[in-house]
């Protein structure tokens, strides 16, 4: 049984000298211009926005400017354009909003054949359920500490 | 000596094989060779299970056909594929009216299947079996990994599955290449946790069976015109000609990988191709056109399979790997 454990630790030593790595600095590149466009086309709506809508509050045209940038992605996803950006992209594309909106809509088209119930609305959160789950608890957490820090002040 | 090789008496003939793969495979380097390509990856029907089973019928019926016999001459039929409970075999086989034996050895399937056939007909119980497997892409996708339009990289170690079904016809009469010899894998596991390296989970199996064989059959690397894997991909094939040199076996310029010969560069698949249809695809045309035509004569083909579920994989277990193999030799008359 040690000599088996041996094994494999020196095999797995061995595999993971030969694997293939991916290339930090072109990946990189690559992940912070689109990030970057993607920000980019978002401030663009924002102050879109603002110039045609002038009584608006700064607060809704935000919240406007995301469900825009929401439907881009969605509708990118349908058309099958964001995962190839995604390929390109990797967490440029993943990061902002855009990719949590293609998180939910690509399971949402992969399971439309399980039907409506079991199907989409079951899967749909498969992929953004942890992002959601650590959204919801580390902003209750930072509201406590928030709260805490209000009081002594 | 050991029994995990069998040598068959009666030399069971392969007389028909059939190949249908999708369209992103016709563009791949075997594309000459395949019997149809599909036009899009639904083949007419409404999901991809749906058309995984239809490949499945497709190539059964193709390869009946080729074999000039009648469905009605089949005696049974043995089939496996990757989706959970074997569904595409099993559900296409409701359209035959043949009994059905169904076999999960992963990406192996189409070895062990043709190693079970030539057992079964070997012994003079049956007189034609049909061996049957597929792979689709996107149903892989979907069971093992992430939806298809999701916006992700793939790591450089993975692999491509490729869209794909192979069958073909085993039987005790007609001409065709034969079935000279099978060496039955054991499931072994040297602790890969990486899903995404398949290769190097399943070249330790490679290197199990194939050393067993050698062993067995008292024979070298050189006794074989090609010594052919099935979706090591281009990192697996070069951990296994490690492994054997580590045990004094040398594979020399007649081994070569399916999954890694499979794709064009510009195909953008990394490791190569994987999956059930790959080395099924590649064997049922190219190798048995090979072999028909006297170009190779004795080849020794054996895929491998990653014996991994999604669920045993998130509770931290390893992958487990099999290998099966067969030597196929052209038929002198």
């Amino acid at each position: 049984m040690k000599k088996n454990e041996e094994r494999i630790k020196a095999y797995n030593k061995y595999v993971s000298a030969k694997v293939p790595k991916t290339k930090p600095w072109p990946t990189l590149f690559n992940s912070f211009w689109v990030g970057g466009v993607i920000c980019l086309i978002g401030q663009g709506i924002n102050d879109l926005i603002l110039f045609l809508v002038p009584n608006i509050s700064e607060q809704s045209a935000w919240a406007y400017t995301l469900i825009a940038l929401i439907f881009i992605a969605a509708f990118l996803t349908g058309i099958g354009v964001y995962d190839k950006i995604g390929k390109f992209a990797g967490g440029g594309s993943i990061v902002p909003i855009t990719g949590f909106s293609n998180s939910i809509t690509s399971p949402s088209i992969e399971f439309k054949s399980e039907g409506i119930i079991y199907g989409i609305c079951v899967k749909m959160f498969t992929i953004a359920g942890p992002v959601i789950v650590f959204g919801v608890i580390s902003s209750a957490l930072v509201g406590l500490i928030y709260y805490i820090i209000y009081l002594f002040i | 000596m050991k029994y995990d090789t069998v040598k068959f008496k009666k030399q069971p003939k392969i007389i028909g094989s059939y190949s249908i793969v999708g369209p992103k495979e016709g563009q791949g380097n075997f594309r000459e060779y395949f019997d149809y390509i599909m036009k899009n990856d639904f083949f007419g029907e409404k999901t991809f299970e749906k058309a995984e089973r239809k490949m499945i019928e497709t190539a059964i019926t193709g390869a009946i056909q080729k074999a000039k016999l009648k469905v009605s001459d089949i005696n049974i039929l043995v089939a496996g594929d990757l989706l959970n409970q074997i569904i595409s075999s099993s559900y296409a086989a409701r359209a035959f009216d043949f009994p059905y034996l169904g076999v999960y050895g992963a990406c192996s399937t189409m070895a062990e299947s043709i190693a079970v056939a030539s057992t079964l007909v070997d012994g003079g119980y049956f007189e034609n079996i049909v061996c049957c497997t597929a792979s689709h892409f996107s149903t892989a996708e979907r069971q093992y990994r992430f939806p298809l339009e999701l916006g992700n990289q793939r790591p450089p170690a993975s692999q491509w599955t490729v869209t794909g079904a192979g069958s073909c016809v085993i039987s005790q009469k007609g001409a065709g290449p034969r079935v000279t010899m099978a060496t039955f894998g054991k499931v072994v596991d040297w602790g890969i946790v990486d899903v995404n390296n398949m290769g190097a989970a399943m070249a330790p199996a490679a290197m199990d069976t194939l050393l067993a064989h050698f062993e067995n059959t008292k024979t070298t690397p050189d006794d074989y015109d090609l010594i052919v894997t099935g979706d090591l991909g281009k990192l697996g094939s070069e951990i296994l000609i490690d492994l054997m040199e580590d045990k004094g076996i040398k594979l020399g310029l007649n081994y070569s990988d399916c999954g890694q010969m499979f794709f064009r560069r510009n195909q953008n698949t990394l490791c190569g191709g994987s999956g059930c249809g790959c080395c099924a695809t590649v064997f049922n045309s190219y190798i048995m056109k090979k072999l028909q035509d006297g170009q190779y004569k004795r080849v020794l083909f054996l895929p491998t399979g990653a014996l991994l579920s999604t669920t045993a994989s998130q509770q931290g277990e390893s992958v487990p790997g099999v290998c099966h193999a067969i030597v196929v030799e052209a038929y002198e008359m």
